[in-house]
């Protein structure tokens, strides 16, 4: 098994971030330009502004509200290309601000449960080995649960990830019941002075209500020792995704309580525009992106960067 | 929320008293509306831009039928031309369905090749290749007797070759041995001969997710392809992917090109508009839909169902699925069984309206009936709630038992006593017994037309399950000619259905 975790990380994770963002969000940008070069911002001209936001995965009602917001200043005006991006960008980066967050985690707690939730493939293992590294390097006594206890092969892939962090992982065979697996990881957690306690579950839809009881009695379970626990429950979302992303937060966050969302796949083409949406409807912090299948791909989220790199402007 | 295109387009349409010919202003304000609805069902916008003009240029001069509104048959034509887009011919389905066949599906994985064949599956970061990899070997070993070896490219996320050795495990089905170290051009290689050598007729070759726009993997992929050279490339796509889809699609067909596309997740509840997208860029059908993490959760494609779905005509997938989850079933097949010899009392009655009641009420039932977008809204307006289901089951209760079986001897004095026991009036009574003759009389005209399965299949606007509700809106409309469509579907038609609502575990 090569380990991706070395591969084309020394280049320098800014740039790299920068071209991959660049790369996801020239479709909007190019829009743009096409709509605005030597033109008045018309009925017309806002219509197809709209409609560019919404291919940008943004939905209807916040593509409307940009761009109602943008007639107000400069309707009927000569407007630039450069110019709508800046303004567009700016309000994209006022909305965004208040959720861009990151994970804080109370070294008090012993451990700090956190409980990582969310559809299939979405990058839940990944997302917990790369927040395993970063935890580790930064001094903190980690521990991993592996609780997708379904999937073909999910405990060997948290394993590795494991190895590969140097953080121990609680697993138990494929099928074993995953509450189960969850309230003996809390337990030897305690019990071996772990500050943060990181749950894998087995990815599930959210329309899928017997798997969604399933996870809330891993948090049941939980609450049986620590009262408050878990004390973080992290949504993972894949920027691939389109509107769905909307249902999938407002069930698990009705469902399970989720406190923040991860988002990953930001270095693809997708520009996960729907993430624009999502704190205008539910105000959910974005903890982190992931830009990336190796073990440092994990960033936090910049509000700016996000906005200006989704309008094709440089971050 | 989007309640479907149906709504919209009855708003838009709403002013529009006079009949006749649907004028381009008419068909303009519709479009707008088509084109809102196609975006907010992920379609991408090139693809909604074209997509939109063909309706236009079908539905400008066309005579609106006496029968329907113009938003319905707007909605007609926009169904239709979806159907045709996404590969399939509107109204085959129904017709299968009416001749007892299974059909609608637009294409299959093909298999007419010597042996080995070579497979070769592709797509983005946990799409699905390997889950689907497994089902499609489970399917072509288990029903159509082939020897099938599997083999797993992807050297890069820890344990995926394990996966993939795991599934094979579960469906008894060969993976090639796993080698450290060795590249994916060398995997494909040693997967090929090892199936000359030991005679196997499919050989599925599994590879690792990456990104459209990863230059360094996507030319590994095509490395594989010029070693493998796949009788069919299969894009393992999500039906979540918003408007990217178009980019990876396209992305996939240029540099590996492909044969067909799998749709995975299609159990999910996203509206799928990216499968629209990536058939119209790529011009390769999609053959197959995941519907689910099991190994027998695969299925041919079904143009109808898909359109109905992207335009939110409901999902009559889902709504058995539901009913399979919370009714039980031997009660349901006894049901089906004297709906098939076209009897129906109130007995049969005060089951289906308790089964409503567990489904979580009419209003979440409706959302998934296709066709039933108006529906709804009419339902609204005429504030029925699931408190008049309640009513219903009450005056169903206060009934005798002969009364139940046979409803003709309920007179004038019976139906006093039996408002009276229930907490209702003898108008609630009559009402209901009125819609239960309704409902008698559709399930012998049903029995007449050959089974329930003609009905599940239409899923078209205006014609399927809106047939079925007898006085839909009149202010009392009532489930009574609801459940017959999902009791049938259940036992008869939808048996298939049933089955892939097996819970995994
Ligand atoms: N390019 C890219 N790939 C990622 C990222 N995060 C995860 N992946 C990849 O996405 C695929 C799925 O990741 P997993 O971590 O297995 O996803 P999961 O949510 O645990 O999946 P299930 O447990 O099967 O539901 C793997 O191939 C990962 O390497 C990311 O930020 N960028
Ligand atoms: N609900 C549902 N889940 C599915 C379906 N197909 C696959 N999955 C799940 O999606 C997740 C990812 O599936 P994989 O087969 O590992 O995806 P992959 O494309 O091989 O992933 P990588 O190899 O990491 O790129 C797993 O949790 C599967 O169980 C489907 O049709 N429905
Ligand atoms: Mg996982
Ligand atoms: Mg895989």
């Amino acid at each position: 098994m090569a380990d991706t975790s070395g591969t084309a990380e020394k280049t320098g994770w800014l740039t790299r971030l920068k071209a991959a963002l660049r790369r996801s969000s020239s479709k909007l940008g190019e829009g743009i330009t096409g709509i605005f070069t030597k033109r008045k911002l018309d009925d017309a001209a806002l219509e197809e502004l709209e409609e560019l936001l919404i291919a940008s995965d943004l939905g209807v009602t916040t593509s409307a509200k940009l761009a109602a917001n943008l007639a107000k200043t400069r309707f009927n005006k000569d407007v630039s290309p450069e110019e709508v991006r800046t303004a567009l960008a700016a309000d994209v980066t006022e909305m965004l601000e208040p959720v861009a967050r990151p994970l804080a985690i109370d070294l008090a707690k012993r451990p700090h449960v956190v409980l990582v939730v969310g559809v299939n493939g979405v990058g839940k293992t990944t997302t917990i080995g790369k927040l395993a590294k970063q935890q580790a390097e930064a001094g903190r006594k980690v521990m991993l649960a592996a609780g997708d206890t379904f999937r073909a092969a999910a405990v060997e892939q948290l394993q590795i990830w494991g190895e590969r962090t140097g953080v121990p992982v609680v697993a138990k065979q494929a099928g074993a019941d995953a509450a189960g697996l969850a309230y003996e990881a809390l337990e030897r957690a305690k019990r071996e002075g772990a500050e943060l306690l990181l749950i894998d579950t087995a990815g599930r839809l959210h329309n899928r209500s017997e798997l969604m009881a399933e996870l809330q009695k891993i948090v049941r379970v939980l609450k049986k020792q620590d009262e408050t626990a878990p004390h973080d429950v992290l949504l993972v979302l894949d920027a691939t995704t389109g509107q769905n992303a909307l249902q999938q937060v407002a069930t698990f966050k009705e469902l399970v309580a989720v406190t923040g969302l991860v988002v990953t796949k930001l270095d693809g083409s997708a520009k996960g525009g729907v993430l624009v949406a999502l704190a205008e409807q539910h105000k959910l912090p974005v903890h982190a992106v992931g830009v990336g299948e190796g073990a440092d791909d994990l960033r936090p989220f910049s509000a700016e960067a996000f906005a200006r790199s989704l309008m094709g402007l440089e971050v | 929320m989007f309640d479907g295109l149906q709504s919209r387009l009855n708003d838009v349409f709403s002013k529009l008293t006079r009949r006749g010919s649907l004028s381009a202003d008419d068909v303009n304000a519709a479009l707008r509306e088509v084109r809102v609805a196609l975006l907010e069902a992920d379609v991408a916008l090139p693809v909604v831009k074209d997509f939109v003009e063909g309706v236009r240029e079908k539905a400008v001069g066309q005579e609106v039928l006496r029968s329907v509104t113009p938003g319905q048959q707007v909605v007609k034509i926009v169904h239709d031309h979806l159907v045709e887009m996404l590969g399939g011919t509107p109204g085959a389905e129904e017709e299968a369905a009416r001749e007892g066949r299974f059909g609608g599906a637009a294409a299959d994985i093909d298999l007419n090749a010597p042996a080995p064949i070579p497979i070769l599956m592709v797509g983005l970061q946990g799409s699905g290749k390997t889950t689907t990899t497994g089902k499609i070997a489970k399917r072509l070993s288990d029903k159509q007797r082939k020897k099938v070896l599997m083999a797993s490219l992807d050297v890069r996320r820890p344990a995926a070759q394990h996966q993939l050795k795991v599934i094979g495990e579960q469906i008894g089905v060969a993976t090639l041995p796993i080698v450290p170290g060795e590249n994916p051009v060398a995997i494909a290689k040693r997967a090929l001969s090892a199936a000359r050598l030991e005679g196997y007729d499919v050989v599925l070759l599994d590879t690792a997710g990456r990104l459209a726009i990863d230059e360094e993997l996507m030319a590994e992929v095509a490395a594989v392809r010029d070693a493998a050279r796949p009788h069919e490339t299969l894009l393992v796509a999500d039906a979540m992917t918003g408007q990217d889809a178009v980019n990876v699609a396209q992305a996939f067909e240029e540099r590996v090109g492909l044969t067909g596309i799998a749709l995975t997740r299609v159990d999910g509840d996203a509206r799928g508009g990216a499968a629209l997208s990536m058939k119209t860029v790529t011009g390769k059908p999609i053959k197959l839909l995941g519907t689910g993490e099991k190994m027998d959760a695969l299925e041919p494609f079904h143009p109808e169902r898909v359109a109905g779905r992207i335009l939110g005509m409901g999902d009559i997938v889902s709504l058995v699925e539901k009913a399979a989850e919370t009714i039980e079933q031997d009660e349901a097949e006894a049901m089906a069984k004297r709906l098939e010899k076209g009897r129906f009392d109130l007995n049969d009655m005060y089951k289906q309206l308790q089964q409503l009641t567990k489904m979580g009420g009419l209003k979440s039932m409706m959302k998934m009936l296709p066709g039933l977008g108006g529906m709804q809204d009419r339902l609204k307006n005429a504030k029925v709630d699931d408190k008049v289901v309640k009513r219903q089951m009450a005056i169903i209760s206060s009934m005798t038992r002969q009364e139940r079986a046979h409803p003709e001897v309920i007179k004038a004095s019976r139906r006093q006593r039996i408002a009276k026991g229930s907490g209702t009036s003898v108008p609630e009574v009559n009402k209901l017994l009125k819609q239960f003759a309704e409902t008698q009389r559709m399930v012998k005209k049903v029995k007449k037309m050959g089974g329930m399965q003609g009905l599940m299949g239409g899923g078209g606007p205006g014609g399927g399950m809106e047939g079925l509700l007898p006085g839909g809106g009149q202010g009392g409309a009532m489930p009574g000619g609801l459940p017959p469509g999902f009791g049938g579907g259940m036992g008869g038609g939808g048996n298939r259905m049933m089955r892939r609502a097996g819970r995994r575990k």
